[in-house]
């Protein structure tokens, strides 16, 4: 018998697999097809104080092994999300949930954590400071330690929760907004959000989606997240949750080696709405194949030579 | 929606890059005429959506034009062949709406899921009259199978070179109707909202990241709010749409 559990910020999970922010709505759509039970827990959309419609389409450009998204963090806004999905997702999931926040003030980060953390069925907060599709926040914060500390601060000051700051790999040094986010209270990261693309139709010579540039996730982009997982676990103390191009067991297997303490799976979910449930129900045998008899044992083991 | 396994049963061109492809498996989670499949590609990250034109127990019949590499990739698949697909998304069409008198407007590739839709309200003793509009006479599919079906067929090119000259809003302003159902390019919807005279219904494109609903990717907003193309779509009412 192999041992999936881990713990994430002082809650043990079932498993290390987190199906990612804005791949997995608020979960029905997913319980529809099985029971999403089965998964360690999942990070809800984006959510931010005010409703938000997002950008113009297309937002959607498929890439070699991957794709590009600008969806700009479409959401119902806070306040909905805690009347009207929260109880909903109540009756098809009892495991804590993450709550997936960002923002485009330092207040309003503050305001929709603070909301997010009275919320029984939430777990942990994770703050998106890294969304490459939205101006004037987002993506700003993230790409500076101060930026990132100060949004840290902001929220650790009126939460309870465990706190994860998600950060971008859009920067010339991630290691350094990693150890500023610690710094300032942060009780884990995650990474990585999705690299700055863009992709252009030959035949009308444009940009394909409206918003020109958008975030690259999928398959290709799994050895910059592994190695970004690599540098940061090493240079902080607190977990790690590793992702970008996730799409089976071994992958989770691969990143846990690189440091991370559980693993979100984003764009694969899309391309098959089985993905998740599909890496939890092989992750035993994967295990079993490498000797792997509990994941603890091999957290962060490729640092070692 | 399920997703399965499909046999590729046939794979034929209709004219020059008009495919048309049928699959074998479980349709019993397509619920309407008008909602559509999603098909998985070797070498291709994101499924391609396909509008399902007809189905039974077993069969599902697709329509699609090569315009890109993955449909491109479909023309070349054999008979034979499996196929990963999700199947049944989206809402489809609601024949209810229609009391008794319907046209159906479908402009080229919009024309697949008009077939399905126009076999359910005859079924159903409606009275269907078919609009098919194309570019020119070499790009025409299925007239025959609509006029098979016992509908009124009308087809309208804008070269003049089969039936009527113009565009598919050169035969609707001569019908009477008391409901319209539409599948085709937006400049063809703009032209039937100008001149349609009844309530009717309009399935609309967009590009798409998963096709069920998680992703966002499609978002419209309407009348009644912001609804996602692929799931609380393609199919919406004409009073809810923003042009």
């Amino acid at each position: 018998m192999v041992n999936t559990k881990v713990n994430l910020c002082g809650i043990e999970l079932d498993n290390p697999v987190i199906p990612a922010s804005g791949t997995f709505g608020f979960g029905y759509e997913f319980a529809e097809l099985y029971d999403i039970n089965c998964l360690g827990t999942f990070s809800f959309k984006g959510t931010t104080k005010d409703s938000r419609f997002g950008n113009p389409t297309p937002r959607i450009a498929e890439c070699d092994s991957g794709m590009i998204n600008a969806v700009g963090l479409q959401n119902p806004g806070v306040e909905k999300v805690i009347s009207e999905e929260l109880p909903r997702l109540a009756k098809c999931f009892s495991k804590p949930v993450m709550a997936n926040v960002s923002g485009f003030s330092l207040e309003e980060y503050a305001y929709t954590c603070e909301k997010l953390d009275k919320e029984e069925q939430v777990g942990w907060l994770e703050v998106n400071i890294s969304c490459p599709n939205v101006h004037g926040g987002g993506m700003s914060f993230g790409t500076s330690p101060a930026a990132a500390a100060e949004v840290t601060r902001a929220v650790k000051a009126v939460t309870t929760k465990p706190v994860i700051i998600k950060l971008s790999p859009n920067v010339t040094d991630i290691v350094a907004i990693a150890k500023a986010c610690e710094e300032a209270g942060a009780d884990g990261v995650s990474l990585i959000n999705t690299l700055l693309g863009m992709r252009i139709d030959l035949k009308t010579g444009k940009p394909v989606i409206a918003n020109k540039m958008g975030g690259f996730s999928g398959a290709a982009i799994k050895p910059v997240g592994i190695r970004m997982v690599y540098q940061v676990s090493q240079a902080v103390n607190i977990p790690v949750i590793g992702m970008g191009g996730v799409s089976t067991a071994e992958d989770v297997i691969e990143y846990i080696m690189a440091g991370a303490t559980a693993v979100e799976v984003g764009a694969a979910n899309l391309v098959d709405p089985y993905a998740s449930k599909t890496i939890v129900e092989n992750l035993p045998a994967v295990m079993d194949k490498y000797g792997i008899k509990n994941l603890n044992d091999i957290k962060g083991c490729a640092h070692n030579g | 929606m399920n997703r399965g396994k499909y046999l590729i049963n046939g794979n034929k061109p209709l004219t020059k890059d008009v495919w048309e492809m049928t699959l074998e498996g479980d349709t019993s989670h397509i619920t309407a005429p008008g909602q559509f499949i999603n098909i998985q590609l070797d070498g291709f990250y994101l499924r391609r959506p396909i509008s399902i034109c007809d189905y039974d127990e077993k069969t599902i019949t697709i329509i699609y034009k090569v315009v890109g590499h993955g449909t491109e990739a479909m023309a070349k698949l054999l008979p034979g062949e499996y196929l990963d697909v999700l199947c049944g998304l989206g809402n489809g069409f609601d024949v209810s709406k229609c009391s008794e008198t319907a046209v159906l407007i479908g402009g080229g590739v919009g024309v697949p899921p008009m077939f399905n839709l126009c076999k359910k309200l005859l079924s159903e003793g409606k009275d269907v009259s078919v609009i098919l509009g194309f570019n020119t006479k070499d790009e025409i599919f299925y007239e025959d199978e609509f006029k098979a079906l016992g509908a009124k067929v009308y087809v309208s090119t804008v070269d003049g070179s089969y039936g009527t000259k113009g565009f598919v809003t050169d035969v609707l302003k001569d019908l009477e109707y008391d409901y319209f159902y539409t599948c085709g390019p937006m400049p063809m919807f703009r032209a039937i909202e100008k001149i349609a005279a009844t309530s009717g219904q309009y399935s609309f494109e967009e590009r798409m990241g998963c096709g069920f609903g998680a992703c966002m990717g499609c978002s419209c907003k309407t009348k009644y709010g912001y609804k996602r193309i692929c799931r609380d779509g393609p199919v919406l009412e004409r009073e809810e749409i923003i042009w």
